[in-house]
């Protein structure tokens, strides 16, 4: 079982390597201090390699979006550890893990967060800022990236001129932008009609396809159906790993089952 | 692999800083503008005060450079009943062998008024007064002729006179030609010249409304009694003081004290003095409205920050650092307040340069003005935003993301 390099289109900085977990989720429990404490993650482990897509479901209050916060290194866990392409959040400094976000994790929310007064391009484009790249090679590889979205021809509309879907393809270009390791998505359907999330949908196959690592994060079973690999949660546990219907994974080698249909 | 080799932090470039910096200013056009508005109020303000003040003293500077510092004055004073005093006729002569005085002119006032023809009803003075004058008074007090020729030892003699600028404008008389008179007292006068203006100082102007006649003419036909009352003395500019001290006494030995002594030159300074104490007042003024500006800037930051959490959230997402975010927001305040400054500085400039064209003053704005304006934006833009940029940096990144 290898990962198939010639069809990777996208992919990350090259400090990971082949086969290696892009995301570890290792014992990882977050708690959040009030009066009583609220316990929204318990001992969650699991692994996502290269060029997956995953699936995590469950209904509200399960810990998704705490474990998306934890995924993206925009939170810390209280206990367990959380590596991205090998490194440790637990290690790393804020500035170190801005720059961890910078060059290897892509964002995509539900409610788009695009700038207005922005064009496409550069909206696009500002996934790369803080990455240090020039403008001029930012906007290059922004339309690149728009390439991908399917919406090269229009780089230089104002999000408020474009559809729902349009501007989620927009969004996802943006984190596709910096060739991140992984690409995290937020209910990424959730403020389109059925037909416009389908296609947001089949947009996320054709970059699985690619090579492109991506999570899903839902609250709709049927849209974690269309997932390579699905993930449940509840209570602040995953009750259910698709991946791991047959056997659990050896420690540091890839997870299993992601090859599958 | 360790960390520090591969997660570098990097800076933003400095085009980047200043294109986001402008993200909030081009966004909310009107609410930047207005919060600019303070500042620029407040900056004008201080431009416009120093601008006016140097103005001004330019002004005054040029006009005691024109006069020179050397020159002094003695007049006939009143006595303690109230009289004026009379300046004995050897007062010039004595005066004139005081050690450093170079120059002693003097004029005498002659009662009587001018009129342009003996029909002018005789209320219509036009307060033109008649003054004898010495020869050489023109060298002394820095004027010159504009039209004409000046007295010489024959035309003193004569029926002659030389009209001041102001007299002549009131006479309506602007060239000279032979056989031009004026009606003095109860006769003809031909004119011979008209002066140029002399240099406004207190007690020299008074020469430009005035119609000047040699003294012996005075005497022979305007009955004058020949007693000086103005001597212009000009000393030697090493001496000014020691002169100046002895001036009294020499004019008039019997009682020194009836005699005004005066340095035009020291009542100038005084005067551009006294308008720095106004500075002062105008100047605490602006401070306070540039004071005013910065609570505004601050308060429009503090908004921005809370409006625009979505923003940070999403940038600190996309990989800026807290340090990133502050420098955003407080190069959006400095630039704020730098777009009020330079407004301000143009607002000041502008209102100076036309009071002082309308006043007819050198238009100065002294570097301190201009520069110090700008530099006062600056600080306050940093100092305004100071706190709003650590508020917006201190944000958390799920707050701001997930708490819409």
């Amino acid at each position: 079982m290898s990962i198939d390099t010639t069809r990777s289109a996208m992919h990350g900085p090259d400090s990971y390597r082949l086969g290696w977990p892009v995301l570890e989720v290792d014992q990882v429990t977050k708690i959040y201090p009030s009066e009583p404490p609220v316990t929204a993650l318990r001992e969650v482990s699991f692994r996502v390699a290269r060029g997956e897509l995953v699936g995590i479901v469950g209904p509200s209050g399960s810990g998704k979006t705490t474990l998306l916060h934890l995924m993206g290194t925009l939170d810390r866990p209280s206990s367990g550890h959380v590596k991205i392409t090998g490194f440790d959040v637990k290690r790393l400094s804020d500035r170190e893990l801005a720059a961890l976000r910078a060059t290897r994790i892509g964002f995509v929310f539900q409610q788009f967060f695009l700038a207005e007064h922005q064009s496409v391009l550069d909206n696009v484009a500002n996934g790369l800022l803080y990455a240090g790249v020039p403008q001029a090679e930012r906007r290059a590889r922004a339309l690149d990236a728009l390439g991908l979205v399917g919406l090269a021809g229009r780089p230089h509309a104002r999000p408020t001129q474009l559809s729902g879907g349009q501007r989620q393809r927009v969004a996802i270009a943006r984190a596709l932008a910096g060739k991140p390791a992984i690409v995290l998505a937020d209910e990424p359907t959730g403020n389109l009609d059925q037909a416009t999330g389908q296609a947001i949908l089949g947009l996320f196959e054709e970059l699985h396809d690619l090579g492109v690592t991506i999570v899903v994060i839902t609250h709709d079973r049927d849209i974690a159906a269309h997932m390579g690999r699905r993930i449940e949660m509840l209570d602040g546990r995953i009750t259910f790993d698709s991946a791991q219907q047959t056997s659990r994974p050896a420690p540091g080698g890839p997870a299993s089952g992601y090859d599958q249909p | 692999m360790t960390a520090a080799e591969t997660l570098a932090v990097r800076r933003l470039r400095p085009a980047d800083l200043l294109r986001l910096s402008t993200v909030g200013l081009r966004t909310r056009k009107l609410r930047a503008g207005l919060s600019a508005l303070g500042i620029a109020i407040g900056v004008a303000a201080i431009v416009a005060v120093l601008g006016l003040s140097s103005s001004a003293s330019a002004a005054l500077l040029n006009q005691i450079s024109a006069l020179g510092t050397n020159l002094l004055l003695v007049e006939n004073g009143q006595t303690l009943a109230g009289q004026t005093v009379e300046l004995p006729p050897a007062a010039p002569a004595m005066i004139g062998r005081i050690d450093g005085v170079t120059q002693v002119q003097q004029t005498g006032s002659v009662t009587g008024n001018v009129y342009l023809s003996p029909l002018i009803p005789a209320i219509d003075t036009n307060d033109i007064g008649i003054d004898a004058a010495s020869l050489g008074l023109l060298r002394t007090v820095a004027t010159s002729v504009a039209e004409g020729r000046y007295l010489n030892a024959a035309t003193a003699e004569e029926p002659v006179c030389v009209l001041g600028a102001t007299a002549a404008q009131y006479l309506g008389i602007d060239r000279v030609y032979a056989g031009e008179r004026v009606w003095l007292d109860n006769m003809w006068f031909y004119v011979a010249g008209i002066l140029n203006p002399v240099v406004p100082a207190p007690d020299v102007e008074s020469i430009d409304s005035s119609v000047l006649v040699g003294f012996p003419a005075a005497e022979k036909y305007l009955g004058f009694d020949g007693d000086p009352s103005t001597i212009y003395v000009r000393a030697d500019t090493s001496q000014v003081g020691a002169v100046y001290s002895l001036l009294g006494a020499t004019a008039y030995p019997e009682n020194p004290s009836e005699v005004d002594v005066s340095q035009p030159s020291a009542a100038l300074a005084a005067q551009a003095d006294a308008q720095g104490a106004f500075n002062d007042l105008f100047l605490g003024l602006g401070a306070v409205a540039l004071l005013v500006g910065a609570v505004g800037v601050a308060n429009i930051m503090i908004i921005s920050v809370l409006e625009r959490r979505s923003e940070i959230g999403l940038r600190r997402a996309l990989g800026a650092t807290r340090g990133h975010i502050r420098v955003q927001f407080l190069a959006e305040a400095v630039l704020l307040a730098l777009v009020g400054g330079a407004a301000g500085v143009c607002a000041g400039a502008l209102a100076t340069a036309i009071y002082a064209s309308a006043k007819h003053e050198l238009v100065v704005i002294p570097a301190l003005a201009w520069g110090g304006g700008l530099g006062a934006a600056i600080v306050i833009g940093a100092v305004a935003g100071l706190w709003p940029a650590l508020r917006a940096a201190r944000m958390s990144p799920t707050q701001a993301l997930w708490s819409m």
